[in-house]
């Protein structure tokens, strides 16, 4: 009897401790979103400021220069979203917002707030940079776009050029 | 420019100041492509802002205008990203920044064109009426929205005399240009290719078509600088400004019309 008793035991404690561990894996993945991908920006080897300070004032430093280039025309690279998407702007999708993976999205969407910029901004750099002899440093990665994508966007920029 | 820092003192006179220009010209010609003409091109350094020093405008020679032709349109629509309104779905509302008109006179049947757009003025009824303080007048005298505080109410379109705004009315899906950020639910007009001005380019899309086409009916120009081409053009030729009679002070004049 007393051995059928610790068998008895033995089975139930293996029972729960295989239901705990069920648990203790299955619990974190239905609460805790995925961590945001952060790829490295294509070109370039260190931002206008410090990653610590982007990523907690980004949107200001962004919502300052907006207002100094629309009203005053000021268009300095430094601080300009233009810029921001020149780098970070994905070599899969070349976009920062198109994919869920892309630069600005993977995060926003981590921390589930909406971004607006891109209601009005492109996502992409420009297309005809390379033809620009002013953006030659970044002349080959605006090819690379170019040789990947297969927009009817880019026949238009060419139009552009050639006028 | 080391020989200019010896005769500083001197009061500098418009012939010395024609002079320094032209020597700039050519050594910015005579340096690397590219660099050289851009720096010398740049009406002022990137971080500076518009001054009102300048006021930016444009002289239509109407005589010159060619009939039939669209070159101005169409070069507006590729460097400014909106869709060519033949090819839009809804062609009634579709955004048009500059149009091309084609007048007749009913007793002598005497045919003129023109291309009509935003006429810059330098008090612009878009901008008293506008609620939220987004159309304004940057200080080189080009009238802008900004969008970031556009709600879309469409005042200004109401107000304009010369029907020259469109709203946004569909989603552009990204296919915005990266230095002209448009979007549904704001208003826009011609903007005399700001991201252009600013670059240094010293003209605008449809100014440049219309000389690539041989016609040279449109001039861009500072018209605050007595010196320049359009502000020479202004004293020669009788120009007019469209409804002259709201005294609106326009950027835009006319010549022939």
């Amino acid at each position: 009897m007393k051995r059928l008793l610790a068998l008895g035991a033995v089975v139930l404690t293996t029972a729960a401790l295989a239901w705990a561990g069920v648990d203790s894996t299955s619990a974190p993945k239905t609460g805790v979103a995925a961590k945001p991908v952060i790829t490295k920006a294509v070109k370039g080897e260190q931002c206008v400021e410090d990653t610590e300070y982007m990523r907690r004032n980004h949107m200001d430093v962004l919502d300052h220069h907006r207002d100094k280039t629309v009203i005053e025309g000021v268009r300095t690279k430094k601080h300009s979203l233009k810029e921001c998407i020149n780098c970070h702007a994905s070599e899969t999708t070349g976009s920062v917002a198109k994919g869920k993976d892309d630069f600005c999205v993977s995060c926003h969407s981590y921390a589930a707030v909406k971004i607006d910029c891109f209601e009005c901004h492109s996502t992409k750099p420009q297309a005809s940079m390379a033809m620009h002899p002013m953006n030659a440093e970044s002349a080959h990665y605006a090819h690379k776009m170019a040789t990947q994508t297969n927009d009817k966007v880019s026949a238009e920029d060419m139009a552009g050029i050639a006028q | 420019m080391s020989e200019d820092k010896s005769i500083e003192n001197t009061p500098s006179s418009p012939e010395r100041r024609r002079f320094v220009g032209v020597a700039a010209t050519a050594a910015g010609l005579s340096l690397a492509p590219g660099i050289m003409l851009m720096e010398v091109a740049h009406g002022r350094p990137e971080e500076q802002a518009a001054s009102s020093a300048v006021r930016w405008g444009m002289l239509v020679d109407a005589t010159k205008c060619g009939t039939g032709c669209n070159d101005c349109v169409s070069a507006c629509s590729t460097e400014n990203g909106w869709t060519p309104v033949a090819e839009s779905q809804h062609k009634n509302q579709a955004p048009q920044w500059i149009r091309k008109l084609e007048l007749q006179d009913p007793l002598t049947q005497f045919e003129t064109n023109l291309p009509m757009m935003c006429q810059h003025c330098a008090d612009a009824p878009c901008v008293d009426v506008c609620p939220t303080g987004a159309s304004f007048k940057r200080a080189d005298g080009i009238v802008l929205v900004n969008r970031h505080t556009c709600i879309g109410c469409r005042y200004c379109m109401m107000a304009c005399p010369y029907k020259a705004r469109s709203l946004v009315h569909e989603p552009l899906n990204d296919t915005q240009k990266a230095d002209v950020p448009r979007g549904m639910g704001c208003v826009e007009s011609c903007t005399l290719c700001v991201q252009k001005i600013d670059r240094g380019d010293g003209t605008t899309a449809c100014a440049e078509a219309c000389t690539a086409s041989g016609h040279n009916a449109l001039l861009f120009g500072d018209m605050n600088d007595p010196e320049s081409e359009i502000s020479k053009r202004l004293r020669e030729l009788p120009t007019k400004q469209v409804r002259a009679d709201l005294n609106l002070n326009l950027g835009v004049r006319y010549h022939g019309i």
